[in-house]
């Protein structure tokens, strides 16, 4: 059970070498409490309610499903790679200006969520994102507003491209 | 332009989207410690041993503790009624001999290590004598069932008769006609997407003890820690970080917060807590299982002339701090007649304790279900006199202000018709009932239904004092200082866990002091911070903890202008934009920066009289009954009969807050709210088996709505201002969740028409919908 392991992990572009874990920690709890990343939040630890959910090699996962040493040579991104330079993205601030958030403990779990997903599907249906955003658990909210607002990141991403054509 | 009624945004979003909150699972301090608990594996008996010298050889382990190691007092909360309404029962902290439910704590094992502490408690070996369970109300008051407690006869911990007006009996036998409902309820977890959790760590500079948890009521969890450590006040310290949802099961004192707290004191060690989705779904504090037995006396014209019920509330193995096993059925007595001119009633209200963990608040407080009985009563008797549905809600609803209720309760000014009104008139227009007739037609199943509700808020302490609480909560405080910079903070009893408080009260301190939201800093959960609160439950922090930090603004201002007089030579003083002028020059201005700076700095300056500093406090209570915010829910729902689904086609909502101070976030609130509404209404139920082993562990057994269920909802608002509040709000966490499953329940007995089945009970399972479609396909 206490088996430890010497591990590598690259979070957000950052390679942190000579990690030392036990090969039942998880991933949400290496990111946490060893790389001090708390914006990754655990709220089941079973793989439901999608708080913990980060980005691997570009596709969302759950952080508290996968163990720190098979994350291992994949890119991790985690909410924290979001904003730049002090700058909230436009999803965040859809989020924000939605009211996509009350307490907000499993919103970076909804935005790595959307951010994955954006940018397989950019062209998503309101459907489709409603679809998506069944995958995790909000209780403060009622899902309506984090809907509109990734439907409304969503959009402006498109306009952003159309004008660059 | 005014602060209050703009939807700004959100002071709170920044570092909650950039994942830089800060919630108790990331406080981190040295030498902390993690503890978790051993927790009883039966349902009811006597704990003949534990022995704990396995998991004290567990690598990582540092200590274990039982009931007898830590000597801590219990937990009692207590009402101020004679033993014949309310028996007083005491929550040990950890369980001495008795174990009531399957998850109650027997031990606090500590480790060095969160994954160390869980080998730890494997290795723990309990031994019970178990003895019969008793898993519901039937079980609980049936002759000679075993007792939960040895104290509670027949297992009532509160049997209370609030009304019975003279003469009812009479008025039911010369009525024309008598309805009759029988509604249970099913037993919720609120869910906060947080659990519970608490970092307690002694300070030997400070001589305190310091508890970060996450808690709606921070003076409360002071005083209880207080009270079973057998500390002073002043030596404990609660601090609230940022919270993940509450709903309720947060504004109760947890044991395992006291269990920390004296683990920490014991071992000198910081000792952190963080309940597991596990024990957050079958060990935490749960809610909403209730039995209502109703009559209603009608007249030939659909007018109700008396209601009787008799009320029964499990409320699990122990009574909550500081509410009691009374929160629910008293809550429920005193609100049952709602919105509607009823003019005898008499009610018995009676909570019951049961092996199950505990009950405690959870958002809206038994009135889901009253209203869900009063819109059944009314639906059933339109049905059973021939009237439409709305009509005979329009024929008994409350039109004149004050109305003083038969509950002697004292309604404000509400919009109960008008909502009611356009509800329906949305779903007309949009052509629902059209709809409905085609689908018939067509052999489905398609319902409307409503629900029209008020919501009592702003519970001062005039009401809770007519519940006879022994702790009334009521009033709160709030102190504002204005910095040398020109900024102010603000300290509020109050403690926001999702619904913006931040922005909000923010809102309110802009107006009075003609500042920018930027300029104002609201601190909250900080017992070392403020004297005194009561926290944020019951809808209360916008109208009373907004009034108290209105108050505390006006002061400041009247002390800015007074400075400003005095500087600028003059009486005519106004402030404007972080200035205070003269008001027949407006170039003589000075900024409040430079107030500041005389009254901290150069206080040599200021008029003899005046104190140095500018910092001002206020208070408020609500004496008389409080404010009634009220609502119309109008859902469409189509029943599948292969799946049981009920599909939601619409719903609307049509909200009267009084003055909505962020539209935004009311909005927030009823949406969200209503999603936990329909929740119960659909989905979400804790079960037991035969012997007290709960059903649900995990959210694959608990069956709490996503995006796929809950649909998109219209708002709109309609404002009828509160006259005694200092921004002319009501309060608006509650309602959605209050409305929703009349709604949902009325709708989807609509489209069961056609079958002649008619539902009273929540959850509507997809298997009752199965059946009532399939006996009558």
């Amino acid at each position: 059970m206490t088996e430890k392991l010497l591990i590598s992990l690259t979070v957000n572009g950052e390679r942190h070498d000579d990690l030392v874990v036990e090969s039942r920690h998880t991933l949400v709890d290496v990111l946490r409490h060893r790389l001090g990343l708390t914006g990754t939040h655990a709220g089941c630890e079973h793989g439901v309610c999608g708080a913990c959910t980060v980005l691997l090699d570009g596709a969302p996962a759950r952080a508290c499903l996968i163990f720190a040493a098979q994350a291992e040579g994949q890119e991790i991104r985690t909410v924290e790679s979001l904003a730049g330079g002090g700058e909230m993205n436009d999803l965040q601030r859809a989020f924000s200006a939605h009211h996509a958030l009350q307490c907000g403990f499993c919103t970076p779990g909804f935005l790595m969520l959307a951010e994955g997903f954006l940018t397989e599907r950019p062209d998503a249906t309101r459907a489709e994102i409603r679809e998506l955003v069944s995958a995790s658990l909000c209780r403060c909210t009622g899902y309506q507003t984090i809907v509109d607002a990734i439907e409304d990141c969503a959009r402006g991403r498109r306009r952003e491209v159309g004008e660059v054509r | 332009m005014s602060w209050v009624g703009r939807s700004a945004a959100r002071r709170e979003d920044p570092r909650l989207l950039t994942g830089n909150g800060r919630f108790v699972d990331d406080i981190r301090l040295p030498r902390m410690l993690h503890a978790q608990f051993v927790r009883s594996t039966i349902a009811h008996g006597t704990v003949t041993g534990v022995d704990l010298s396995g998991t004290l050889a567990v690598p990582g382990v540092v200590a274990a503790f039982t009931a007898g190691d830590l000597a801590v007092d219990d937990i009692t909360a207590v009402l101020d009624r004679p033993l014949s309404e309310f028996v007083p029962t005491a929550m040990p902290v950890l369980a001495r001999d008795r174990v009531r439910f399957v998850g109650e704590p027997i031990a606090i094992v500590l480790a060095e290590d969160p994954y160390s502490v869980e080998d730890g408690l494997e290795a723990v070996r309990v031994t019970y004598e178990a003895g019969m369970p008793v898993l519901s109300e039937e079980q609980a008051l049936a002759p000679g069932a075993p007792l939960v407690h040895a104290a509670a006869a027949g297992n009532t911990l509160v049997d209370v008769s609030m009304f019975a007006t003279e003469g009812i009996d009479d008025i039911f036998a010369a009525a024309h006609r008598v309805v009759y409902v029988r509604s249970r309820t099913g037993r919720q977890n609120a869910v906060p997407l947080e659990t519970r959790g608490a970092v307690a760590s002694w300070d030997p500079r400070a001589e305190q003890l310091l508890v970060q948890t996450c808690t709606q009521v921070p003076h409360q969890v002071r005083t209880v820690l207080a009270e079973c450590l057998g500390l002073g006040e002043r030596a404990v310290r609660v601090v609230v970080p940022d919270m993940g949802g509450g709903f309720g099961q947060k504004c109760v004192v947890g044991r395992e917060e006291i269990a920390v707290g004296a683990a920490a004191l014991r071992l000198r060690r910081p000792v952190k807590w963080i309940e597991d989705r596990r024990d957050a779904l079958t060990a935490s504090f749960l809610a909403r299982e209730q039995r209502y037995d109703v009559r209603a006396a009608f007249d030939a014209g659909g007018r109700i002339l008396a209601l009787d019920a008799d009320v029964v509330c499990d409320m699990g193995a122990y009574s909550c701090y500081p509410f009691t096993a009374g929160i629910e059925p008293l809550m429920a007595s005193a609100e049952l007649p709602g919105v509607y001119r009823v003019p005898a009633y008499r009610v018995r209200g009676r909570a019951v304790t049961t092996n199950k963990a505990p009950s405690a608040p959870y958002r809206g407080v038994s009135r889901p279900q009253i209203v869900m009985v009063m819109e059944r009563v009314f639906e059933r008797a339109a049905r059973e006199l021939g009237l439409d549905p709305v009509e005979i809600r329009r024929r008994n609803l409350i039109t004149e202000f004050p109305y003083a209720g038969i509950n002697d309760v004292t309604y404000d000014p509400g919009s109960y018709l008008e909502s009611l009104n356009l509800c329906e008139q949305m779903i007309r227009e949009e052509g629902w009932y059209e709809r409905q007739e085609q689908a018939a037609a067509e052999g489905r199943f398609l319902g409307i239904g409503y629900s029209c509700f008020s919501e009592r808020t702003g519970y001062g302490s005039g009401a809770f004092a007519k519940r006879k609480m022994a702790v009334v909560p009521g009033f709160d405080l709030a102190e504002i200082t204005m910095d040398l910079t020109g900024g102010v903070t603000v300290t509020t009893g109050t403690m926001s866990h999702g619904q913006s408080h931040e922005t909000t009260l923010a809102q309110i301190v802009a107006d009075r002091l003609g500042l920018d939201l930027a300029q104002i800093k609201i601190h909250q959960g900080d017992t070392d911070r403020i004297t005194y609160g009561f926290g944020t439950f019951a809808s209360r922090s916008a109208t009373i903890g907004g009034s108290a930090v209105a108050r505390a603004a006006t002061k400041l201002a009247d002390r800015l202008l007074r400075l400003g007089a005095y500087l600028l030579e003059t009486d005519d003083v106004e402030l404007h934009d972080g200035h205070v002028r003269r008001r027949d020059d407006h170039g003589r201005a000075l900024r409040y920066r430079d107030l500041a700076g005389i009254a901290y700095l150069k206080a040599n300056l200021l008029p003899k009289d005046a104190e140095p500093g500018l910092t001002a406090s206020a208070s408020f209570d609500v004496h008389g009954d409080g404010t009634f915010s009220n609502a119309a829910h109008g859902a469409v729902v189509e029943l599948h009969p292969g799946t049981g689904r009920v599909e939601f086609l619409r719903y609307v909502c049509v909200e009267d807050c009084g003055v909505a101070i962020n539209p935004q976030v009311v909005e927030g609130q009823c949406r969200g709210g209503i999603a936990q509404g329909i929740a119960g209404a659909l989905f979400e139920e804790v079960t037991y088996d035969a012997q007290g082993e709960p059903s649900c562990a995990s959210f694959i057994d608990y069956k709490v709505p996503t995006a796929n269920e809950i649909p998109d909802i219209e708002i709109r608002h309609l404002e009828t201002p509160c006259a005694f509040t200092e921004s002319g709000a009501k309060g608006a966490g509650e309602g959605g969740t209050i409305g929703a499953p009349a709604a949902v329940l009325n709708a989807v007995n609509d489209a069961l028409r056609p079958t002649g089945v008619e539902l009273d009970d929540t959850p509507i399972r997809p298997e009752t919908v199965q059946r009532a479609i399939g006996a009558n396909a």
